[in-house]
């Protein structure tokens, strides 16, 4: 099961790499929330991928009976939801508002920051 | 295995009984301090006009706290406090060793500053977005980042920072700052990505996400686990919040476009947030693996010390010769962690310190030079000198410190850097140190030349009178790099033994684990 996971992660990621290399805006937006979701798969995937044994311990003893689901990544995975959730929201309003003020959405004709043709200094003094 | 036990548990071995020292609140308060201000300022966030006073006021605090710190961890040795009373490894540890004391003081002396000269800076608009309560959250993430002893509570208090910087750098909503935000954001919400997969694949490795225990149980699993690859996943992910040679470019496409007092504050903090993950890890976690990378780092330092320099020799806008110069300085902090040893480690701490308070104070000086000239770029902006001297001395002092010109503070750290590099043979690298050096005096000389010492011709010069409170915090920090650098000897005794207690942990080990603790 390890080894799929690991596959679909690393499809995953390859589609992050992918979408991030463009040049329009929202392209690279999605490829964030995908990379988030890589992330998050790769997480879950460290703390062992068991069906039906549920990490809980049985009334009368003070420890799990045998291999179960680590339950600390998926408390990670949460934290990192949360937070990849919020920035993704952020991006999204920051991505619509530099498309309706610099009225694009390609990142090489964001050059207001970085004007192409500047004066130069005086050359002599 | 089923265990089972007739007598209740022992809880003694994993959750603290007792109830916790007064002293160790001192760990956590920088952060519950700037939590709480923050949240008092957006409770108050109709009664704009008390924001400054709060603010100031509670930054003051935060600096007194934070020395307070520094003094009670000098005396005492590295403090851990856990959370939810759960001890280490498995409740989340804040440890504070002499490095991160320091770092975090800097740090709130720099936001002191800009606290200050955001009294003249921010107009009620910048209040009513929220100026304020960002700046505390954005010190409460800047702290917790110096303070925790836990890797993935790092992770958070990176993303505290990371999105109250976004909240500062759009302020106000120009297209200008939000070309610079799309990039800035983008770039380093991948960088704290990647710095997550790296933890992701920590904690599949070690089981533990406590630094304390990660750097005890490096060493069984040197053989058999990718350590090298997490190390090197560790170099990028920092590298690219620190802004390092080929992920440097999201730092001089945004720094100059928020305003002055907010990039003075990201010079100041963000980037060194960065250096002081990257010390902390490489030096304390990963020691061997440093070792291997070293050469790989070394390189980056040096590109990154000369390419930024030449950014800053070719760019004609104050404010963005200053966000190559803060790329160059990374470099001189990379090539320290690359040597290694108390003096290259010393040296990349001193310059990270040093950094943080000169890059504050020259950008704090991009700022009056544009309220003097009506511009900020040295094209246009000529005659500073003799609409205002003090302020040109001022500025003088700074650029001086920042080519690490005797007698400012840049001096010092680049002596132990250079001569670190030397004793292990590394010539190019101290070569590259020199040459960065030389090139931000013809940088920062060009700046003086044009915007300071050049007349415009025919015009009539009257001297202006500066608000004090943009010219105080701007004298403050160059007086400060001035005293650093003419009575070194106690903050390089301080540095000395926070290097060394990072190169051999065993008192922040025995701070997080008294008694041995659980194996």
């Amino acid at each position: 099961m390890e080894a799929w996971f690991a596959l679909l992660v690393g499809i995953f990621f390859a589609v992050a790499v992918y979408l991030m290399l463009s040049k329009f805006i929202i392209r690279v937006l999605l490829g964030v929330a995908v990379l988030g979701n890589a992330v998050n798969l790769l997480i879950f995937t460290g703390g062992r991928l068991t069906r039906d044994v549920p990490p809980v311990i049985a009334g009368g003893t003070d420890a799990l009976d045998g291999p179960a689901a680590n339950a600390l990544p998926q408390a990670l995975i949460l934290t990192a939801i949360v937070i990849s959730f919020s920035f993704f929201a952020f991006l999204l309003v920051l991505a619509w508002r530099a498309y309706e003020g610099l009225s694009t959405d390609n990142t090489d004709e964001m050059r207001v920051a970085e004007p192409v043709k500047e004066p130069m200094p005086p050359l002599g003094y | 295995m089923a265990v089972t036990t007739s007598s209740p548990v022992d809880l003694s071995a994993a959750l603290v009984l007792g109830p916790t020292a007064f002293a160790d609140w001192l760990v956590i308060l920088p952060v519950a301090w700037c939590f709480a201000i923050g949240a008092l300022l957006i409770m108050l966030r109709r009664v704009i006009g008390l924001h400054p006073i709060i603010a100031v006021a509670g930054l003051a605090g935060l600096v007194l706290i934070d020395a307070l710190l520094l003094g009670h961890v000098a005396a005492k040795g590295p403090m851990t406090m856990v959370m939810g009373r759960w001890l280490p490894p498995f409740g989340i540890a804040f440890t504070v060793d002499l490095t991160g004391a320091l770092f975090a003081l800097v740090a709130a002396i720099v936001a002191l500053a800009g606290g200050i000269y955001s009294l003249a800076d921010i107009n009620d608009g910048g209040r009513r977005y929220g100026f304020y309560p960002f700046l505390m959250l954005l010190m409460a993430g800047v702290s917790g980042a110096f303070l925790t002893g836990d890797i993935f509570n790092l992770y958070v208090w990176f993303e505290v920072l990371l999105i109250s910087s976004f909240g500062l750098l759009v302020l106000g909503s120009e297209p200008e700052q939000i070309d610079g935000t799309v990039k800035y954001g983008f770039l380093n919400l991948v960088a704290t990505t990647l710095f997550l997969v790296a933890t992701g694949y920590l904690y599949a490795v070690f089981g533990t996400l406590n630094m304390a225990d990660i750097a005890r149980k490096a060493e069984g699993l040197r053989g058999s686990a990718p350590l090298m690859t997490l190390t090197a996943l560790y170099l990028l992910a920092f590298g690219m919040k620190a802004a390092a040679f080929p992920v440097n470019f999201w730092l001089p496409a945004s720094y100059h476009t928020p305003r002055v007092v907010v990039s003075a504050l990201f010079a100041g903090l963000l980037t060194k947030v960065g250096i002081y993950a990257l010390i902390r890890v490489m030096v304390m976690l990963f020691p061997v693996e440093r070792e291997e990378l070293s050469f790989v780092i070394a390189l980056a330092g040096a590109l990154t010390m000369v390419v930024g320099v030449f950014g800053a020799l070719a760019q004609t806008d104050f404010r963005r010769i200053l966000g190559y110069l803060v790329v160059s300085g990374i470099g001189s902090m990379l090539a320290g962690i690359a040597v290694g040893g108390p003096g290259g480690i010393g040296g990349a701490i001193f310059y990270a310190l040093h950094s943080m308070v000169v890059m504050t104070g020259l950008y704090f000086a991009a700022g009056i030079a544009a309220r003097l000239g009506g511009d900020s770029s040295i094209a246009t902006v000529s005659g500073l000198y003799r609409k205002n001297v003090g302020f040109a001395a001022l500025t003088l002092m700074l650029c001086f410190a920042v080519s690490g010109l005797p007698p400012f503070s840049g001096f010092w750290p680049k002596v132990m850097l250079v001569k670190a590099a030397l004793d292990i043979g590394a010539w190019w690298l101290a070569a590259a140190l020199l040459l960065a050096g030389f090139c931000t005096v013809i940088a920062t000389g060009r700046l003086f030349l044009l915007a300071y010492w050049r007349d415009e011709a025919g015009a009539a010069v009257e001297t202006v009178r500066l608000p004090s409170a943009v010219l105080a915090p701007l004298a403050v920090l160059a007086l400060l790099t001035l005293g650093i650098g003419l009575y070194p000897e106690p903050l390089l005794a301080t540095i000395r033994s926070a290097a060394a207690g990072l190169a051999e942990p065993s008192a922040y080990l025995n701070s997080v684990f008294p008694a041995g603790g659980l194996q």
